[in-house]
């Protein structure tokens, strides 16, 4: 076994009804790498992300997480995973501040730490003037930035990223890279999905292909490689 | 390339046969008692016969709402799709049996009370624990995933009956009822009361046997092994089109 | 590791009502049902005195059992809708204390509508309903109907056809309170002595609803 492992899956399946999404997925991630997902629509790349966060629970196959088990230890998992869905996951009528103030609570955060947590990660996100603000009124890569200060609040091991590109203009997408290289930093371990080779940040080290609910390549994230066992995996006709 | 897939052909096991065939003779043998041993009522004349399929019933509806809270719990605990499955024939047979209730109720009461039907509070209880089961049959066609499903209707399953129990310790606790009770003291103003002989008993003992035991394990079932190869159907379907 | 199930609730309650002072998109629906039902009732009975004390208590709990439902309908909305159910999920609390939060928001924002009823219905039936066994009736029967809807809300929240499933849901299961608390509601303003009994029993089956509740809630948010 691999002590350096934070995420270890082992012959993962799901299927949802009669429907498989995931038929047999092994991988491991160590602590403090950073893992590009890719998959086509539809492949399972959201599916996996929820196994991993603990949302939803495995048809068959086991997943440990910093030596937790799920889903039987999911409590202890939760409180190391944040996860940025596809959906904001934020409440539309209260300000940005005391979006994270009320996850803060969640996750058991005392008020001068909320506090504290709160104003460093609005002024990384760049959010620091639009604290008062309604989320409701905010841009998708306003709430996007927010999401991820959300998914970071408790300081989890592991982040997980589903699609955080989706919708987002290249400034955005610039400032999106810049905090997930300060979580690096931190020494979080990232996994982040995304259906474009285009948008694959520079920074992330290796690459998971999920095609039909396999593991088809796992590997050095080498762009030019890359591109031709994507297209052949995932059936893509262009990136 | 089509893949093969198994749908369960195998023949009915010889205790479900020797059950059926026995749950048939049963019935057989507990309408003989009911029409033509036991004695014809001095007040109510032959309607009063009816009795003898009338309360079996209701009291057959609860073994197999019963299965429904017990199917639930365990498909909660286990997470085996038979468990669910126990638990929608419970809710189907059980349903099928207030409405046997309900019906030989309304038909007795025409000739002893000149009206099919009255909004007494043991009648309007009888009438709810029909609606709970539809509503649990409604809500069940509504829900898409089919785990989702599962555990919905096994939660859903465990109120259903919580709340059919509570109304009948409610309704029990009105006095003004007009329903006769046979077995204990009958209320005051009550209606349409008969005498509980031995001849009554001899016919109604055998029958209140049958519905509470017999008839709902054989239904549930018979209704179980469909709703398997309805699923099995489902997958072989799903296939097809995969391919 | 999880987070206090008391910090938990009161973080949820919190942010429930902060939501709603900010919108009042819950209490403002209900509230003008809650009118309207009581003034199309008090046109379609055109009742005289006498019938009036005997129909007022069945008015007051079927508006307050249809109030209830579009503001259940609502509140688990707000959740489901944006995702947001998936966010509490994600945090280390016990499934329990979500719907403790959910819920006691659910039942204050319903008691509210209920205990505003009191007064105008006094007014436009002209029958004394601000009175101690009404209050506490009321409060207890929104308490116990809040418990069951929200977690059948919950679940149809997450179907396709939430709207309409939820009455069929939730009015057959419902039952047990309707039937103690109009009994209940009916005797305190009759004077009637029996309406304590009434009430007892209301506040049991409650009991035996929210226990239930915190139960099974886990099941009915797992995927």
């Amino acid at each position: 076994m691999d002590s350096d492992a934070i995420i270890e899956v082992n012959r993962l399946s799901k299927a949802y009804g009669l429907l498989p999404v995931l038929r047999g997925v092994d991988f491991s991630i160590d602590r403090g790498e950073w893992v590009l997902l890719f998959g086509a629509n539809g492949s399972g790349k959201s599916t996996l992300l929820r196994l991993l966060s603990g949302l939803s629970k495995p048809s068959a196959g086991r997943i440990r997480i910093g030596g937790w088990e799920l889903p039987r230890e999911a409590m202890a998992v939760r409180a190391q995973c944040g996860l940025v869905a596809h959906r904001p996951l934020l409440y539309e009528n209260l300000t940005a501040a005391e979006n994270l103030d009320f996850f803060g609570k969640l996750y058991g955060l005392a008020a001068d730490e909320r506090a504290q947590r709160g104003r460093d990660l609005l002024r990384q996100a760049g959010l620091a003037k639009s604290a008062e603000r309604i989320v409701r009124t905010f841009s998708r890569g306003m709430k996007q930035r927010l999401s991820i200060a959300r998914a970071t609040l408790h300081q989890p091991e592991i982040l997980l990223l589903d699609e955080p590109y989706s919708g987002l203009d290249q400034a955005a997408c610039q400032n999106l890279d810049e905090m997930l290289a300060v979580a690096q930093e931190a020494g979080r371990t990232i996994l982040l999905s995304t259906h474009q080779l285009s948008r694959a940040p520079a920074a992330a080290g290796r690459a998971l292909v999920l095609s039909g609910g396999r593991i088809a390549y796992d590997g050095a994230s080498d762009p030019g490689n890359l591109a031709e066992l994507y297209v052949e995996a995932a059936g893509a006709t262009s990136l | 390339m089509p893949k093969h897939v198994e749908l369960d052909a195998s023949p009915q096991p010889t205790l479900l046969r020797a059950l059926t065939l026995l749950t048939g003779l049963g019935f057989l043998a507990t309408l003989y008692l009911g029409l033509f041993v036991a004695g014809t009522d001095i007040q109510q004349g032959e309607i009063q016969r009816i009795f003898y399929i009338h309360m079996p019933s209701f009291f057959g509806a609860f073994t197999a709402f019963g299965a429904t809270v017990v199917g639930g719990m365990l498909y909660l605990a286990r997470k085996q799709a038979a468990w669910d499955r126990i638990a929608l024939a419970g809710a189907e047979v059980g349903l099928a049996f207030a409405l046997i209730n309900l019906l030989t109720g309304a038909v007795w009461a025409r000739p002893i009370w000149n009206t099919w039907w009255t909004w007494d509070p043991r009648l309007t209880s009888a009438a709810v624990m029909c609606l709970i089961y539809a509503a649990y049959l409604m809500l069940r066609a509504g829900i898409d995933d089919s785990n989702q499903k599962r555990n919905f209707m096994s939660v859903y399953g465990i109120f259903a009956f919580v709340s059919v129990l509570t109304t009948l310790f409610i309704i029990r606790i009105v006095p003004e009822t007009i329903h006769p009770v046979i077995v204990g003291a009958s209320p005051q103003n009550a209606q349409g009361s008969f005498e509980a002989t031995s001849g009554v008993f001899m016919a109604l003992a055998p029958s209140m046997l049958l519905w509470l035991t017999l008839m709902p394990a054989t239904l549930i079932w018979h209704r179980y092994r469909l709703e398997t190869r309805r699923e099995a159907l489902e997958r072989l379907k799903f296939q097809a089109l995969g391919d | 590791m999880m987070t206090p199930f008391l910090a938990c609730v009161l973080a949820i309650i919190a942010k429930d009502l902060r939501a709603e002072f900010r919108s009042r998109e819950l209490l403002s629906v209900m509230a003008l049902f809650a009118l309207l039902s009581v003034l199309v009732f008090s046109f379609a009975l055109e009742l005289d005195r006498e019938a009036r004390a005997e129909a007022v208590s069945g008015v007051l709990w079927v508006t307050l059992i249809f109030a209830s439902l579009l503001g259940l309908n609502r509140s688990l909305a707000q959740e489901s809708d944006q995702g947001n159910l998936d966010a509490l999920l994600l945090a280390p609390v016990s499934r329990s204390a979500i719907f403790a939060g959910k819920f006691a928001g659910n039942a204050l924002f319903t008691g509210a509508v209920g205990l505003a009823l009191l007064p105008l219905m006094t007014v436009l039936y002209n029958i004394n309903m601000v009175a101690p066994g009404v209050i506490v009736t009321t409060v207890v029967g929104t308490v116990g109907l809040c418990s069951i809807g929200t977690l059948l809300a919950t679940m149809t929240a997450q179907t396709r056809a939430r709207e309409a499933l939820l009455p069929i849901a939730l009015l057959p299961v419902a039952l047990p309170f309707l039937l103690t608390a109009v009994r209940a509601t009916k005797g305190a303003l009759n004077g009637a002595p029996e309406w304590q009994v009434w009430l007892q029993l209301l506040a049991g089956i409650t009991v035996i609803y929210v226990v239930l509740c915190l139960l099974l809630y886990g099941y009915v948010v797992e995927e």
